[in-house]
């Protein structure tokens, strides 16, 4: 027998599943409203972690954040899995062409080599530092607490890796195998990278999933990419007629803008909650970002010389800036 | 300077090398025990990372390229789905019960996966084998998400699926899936590996997906199907990584041979008691079946998993120590399951039946030595019961098994007609089990399983067994999500929707 299904008009029993209707009202949910809230295990947790028997599988006492309801911290982006890769993949796309278009001009060969040098000098050793990011993003996914807040961590993880792996493509294309082992030794043992390096080592030893958060996605990467990719980059070296390497890194700058407003979203609401909360991470944003600042000083220099110190006062302020929209004054 | 110097060709490997491990440093700064504070506590010994073999080499951009071409086919269809009723395209009602037991139990464990990988892609020190977890964190928070998304649907017109955030959490079946993985969870990060990277993804997935996608295929679950078909690709490099993972810690260090067996034993009947499930499914929730139990073990038990511990067995690995209580359980779990299930089923958010003559008849042919001599008579006596309108409900309290937390319902793997059950002291309190297998794993880890959160004396603590009471925590609906099949509303309505009568066709 056949029957044609879409001419049966049948009236659905319900709009969405329980725990969404408590939340949102009795109403069809969204896909990321779906795919995000209450899909952690919450209760009745089985045994405790043979890793750190003081913890609890899931815990919400692991950071110094107090949060009456962790699902407050929403993405607004909305990113789930999918819609995630659907954007990221455009973005390839373009960084792609991008890549493409440099090299099939030979653009890499026509940049003066003074510059060539800058660019691989500062962006080269940045390639660790993304690194760092990653696995302190990857640590926030991982013991983090309700998936609306960690699972943007792992796609920013994800993006971490992502923008390390096209830094050693830049670096391949501008300086070959030779411009990646500069760089790796100069992240090592350069007195230029050691201060950063130092403040990446110090945030990977921190296990508070939140006061990570704060010492990597705000605090470093709000200097450090406003700095880089905007001044240093965008800026400086296109000036002088080094615009290739900003196709290069149009993904980062790209990118940046976009994670800042998550960033925020979630400085604000968590500051928002309580005074404690936004005491501590008052604490935490001033601490980290006097210390981001002062490391990230040297590697200006590399390309801004003598305009480095201002330069980094400058974002410095646009940072504060930025952060007092949240709620937080620094 | 001439600047045109020929790049140098950079083979696959040193590419990847360079995109990745390359990435990472030794620390000065803060040592490495501080960095990665987890990875010496279980006595498996490391002596060089660089060792790890890279089981795919997929970097971001290719990653993002090829998820995003098959979520956009992914969602086409389960959009296209959702707006036809393709819901009523499935065999038979009764099909839904697989579905609900799926959403309820296991796809709260590819969440719980996504967390557990997140973790070990931060704890281990070798960069290979972080990236290899990080990229298996996002593929399985992307089978949660599918698979909600998947079923969605099916939550708008049927019964039993809108509370399975909460059934997860509380009620009394979920918590064998539930304590399987919160136990891999709070295990190191290699005990997690050999867990769920190798002993679930690699020895025991064939039996969990492959009945599942086929079953509903031949049932018409175009949803199911889809995000099955869907995540295929993903699982492919899930196995390789569980295999890479086992065979880097054996070569590592002889040493840790008898650690790395003693997880594969504990873990194979782990994972054995949870697939009970999929044996129920596949022998009485599929209105048109696939294969039998029996015969999905002969092909992905008996057959693959011979030949994986044939390969292993060169670096002295034998197989579990399961193995052959598993086989002599296999003519019976299912039958013994589904019984347990419908004399519970006023406390399960799914339906079960008794099974019609037309069943049993598939049954015992499939079951030659067993249907007709231990379980027919069984059915028959509680059809009986039925036609007298006595619904046989068992309101007694379950014995739990301490460890695997099913209710213990087997029998002596060389007796079928005694009902198995063991115990043990432990403190001077006393505790039972399902089986030797699972008294094992209590007796290596007691200090662990003694905390296991177990639902039915749960039940009695806090609702002084008024069932009602218990029936609004776990958000049953009493009369809508439970019972029997026949006589629900979810009969009723797919049958009224599809205008078809139910024949078993
Ligand atoms: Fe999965
Ligand atoms: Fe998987
Ligand atoms: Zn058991």
């Amino acid at each position: 027998m056949q029957i044609d299904l879409r001419t049966v008009s049948i009236q659905p029993l319900r709009n969405t599943f329980d725990h969404l209707a408590r939340r949102f009202g009795d109403k069809p949910a969204s896909r990321y409203q779906e795919g995000s809230y209450d899909i952690q295990a919450a209760e009745n947790l089985h045994y405790k972690p043979t890793w750190d028997p003081d913890q609890d599988l899931y815990d919400t006492k692991i950071t110094k954040i107090v949060m009456k309801d962790w699902y407050a911290l929403k993405d607004p982006r909305q990113f789930y899995y999918s819609t995630y890769t659907l954007a990221r993949a455009r973005q390839q796309d373009t960084t792609e062409a991008n890549f493409a278009f440099v090299e099939s001009r030979g653009l890499a060969d026509m940049l003066p080599p003074a510059l060539r040098d800058t660019a691989l000098n500062v962006l080269v050793p940045l390639r660790h530092a993304a690194w760092g990011a990653n696995q302190n993003n990857t640590l926030i996914c991982g013991y983090g607490y309700g998936a609306v807040f960690t699972q943007p961590c792992i796609y920013h993880a994800m993006d971490n890796l992502g923008i390390a792996q096209y830094l050693s493509r830049l670096g391949l294309l501008l300086g070959d195998t030779e411009a990646l082992d500069a760089g790796k030794a100069a992240w090592l043992d350069d007195p230029v990278w050691q201060a950063l390096r130092r403040y990446v080592e110090d945030t990977l030893v921190l296990r508070d999933p939140f006061e990570a958060f704060v010492a990597q996605n705000v605090a470093l990467d709000g200097l450090l990419y406003p700095l880089v990719y905007g001044r240093i980059v965008d800026d400086f070296l296109s000036a002088q007629g080094a615009s290739a390497v900003a196709m290069l890194t149009q993904f980062m700058t790209d990118w940046f803008d976009e994670t800042k407003k998550w960033v925020d979203a979630v400085l604000k609401v968590a500051a928002a909650e309580s005074d404690d909360n936004r005491a501590v991470l008052q604490d935490w944003i001033a601490a980290w970002s006097a210390r981001a600042a002062s490391a990230l000083l040297p590697v200006a220099e590399i390309a801004l010389g003598a305009n480095a110190d201002a330069a980094v006062g400058e974002e410095l302020a646009g940072f504060r800036a930025r952060i007092q929209k949240t709620g937080i004054t620094i | 300077m001439d600047m045109k110097v020929a790049k140098k060709k950079l083979g696959l490997k040193e590419k990847y090398r360079l995109m990745t491990r390359d990435l990472g440093w030794e620390p000065s700064y803060r040592t490495k025990d501080e960095v990665f504070p987890y990875v010496k506590y279980e006595g498996i010994k490391v002596h060089d990372w660089d060792k790890w073999e890279d089981p795919f080499r997929l970097t971001m951009d290719a990653y993002w390229k090829y998820q995003a071409e098959k979520e956009r086919k992914f969602y086409a269809i389960i959009d296209a789905h959702a707006q036809n009723n393709g819901h009523l395209n499935i065999t038979d009602g009764r099909y839904l019960s697989a579905l609900k037991v799926f959403l309820q139990a296991i796809s709260p464990g590819e969440y719980a996966a996504h967390k557990g990988f997140s973790r070990v892609g931060r704890e281990f020190p070798g960069v290979g084998t972080q990236v290899a977890c990080q990229m298996q964190a996002i593929d399985e928070i992307r089978h949660a998400q599918t698979q909600i998304h998947a079923l969605s649907n099916y939550n708008k017109y049927y019964n039993g699926f809108h509370a399975f955030a909460d059934a997860r959490d509380r009620m009394w079946y979920n918590t064998v899936a539930r304590s399987f993985f919160d136990d891999a969870m709070s295990a190191g990060p290699f005990e997690f590996m050999i867990a769920i990277g190798f002993s679930f993804e690699y020895v025991l997935t064939n039996l969990l997906f492959v009945p599942f996608m086929s079953g509903a295929a031949y049932n018409g679950d175009m949803a199911t199907v889809t995000f099955g078909f869907s995540a295929q690709s993903d699982e492919a490099r899930h196995m390789t990584l569980g295999l890479e993972c086992i065979k880097f810690m054996l070569e590592q260090d002889p040493d840790n041979l008898p650690i790395v067996q003693g997880w594969l034993d504990k873990w194979f009947w782990r994972g054995f008691r949870v697939l009970g499930l999929v044996s129920t499914m596949m022998d009485y929730m599929l209105p048109k079946r696939v294969m039998s139990w029996r015969e999905a073990w002969e092909i992905y038990g008996v057959e693959n998993g011979g030949a994986l511990f044939k390969d292993l067995a060169r670096y002295g690995i034998r197989p579990p120590k399961g193995w052959d209580d598993a086989e002599k359980s296999i003519d019976h779990m299912s039958h013994q399951f589904m019984l347990g299930l419908y004399q519970w089923s006023f406390g399960t958010s799914l339906h079960s039946w008794i099974p019609s003559d037309e069943d049993m008849d598939w049954l015992s042919a499939k079951y030659p030595t067993t249907f007709d001599k231990y379980y027919r008579p069984r059915w028959d006596h509680i059809r009986k019961l039925a036609a007298e309108g006595k619904q046989f409900k068992n309101f007694g309290l379950a014995k739990l098994c301490q460890t695997c937390q099913l209710p213990v319902v087997f029998t002596e793997p060389d007796d079928p007609t005694m009902s198995c059950h063991r115990e043990t002291s432990y403190k001077g309190e006393k505790y039972h089990f399902c089986s030797d297998g699972c008294q094992h794993v209590f007796e290596n880890e007691p200090e662990k399983y003694v905390q296991a959160w177990l639902p039915m004396p749960a039940l009695f603590r806090e609702f002084e067994g008024d069932v009602g009471a218990w029936m609004d925590w776990v958000s049953l609906r009493d009369g809508q999500d439970n019972g029997d099949y026949v006589g629900s509303i979810d009969q009723r309505n797919f049958e009224q929707w599809r205008g078809l009568a139910t024949s078993n066709t």
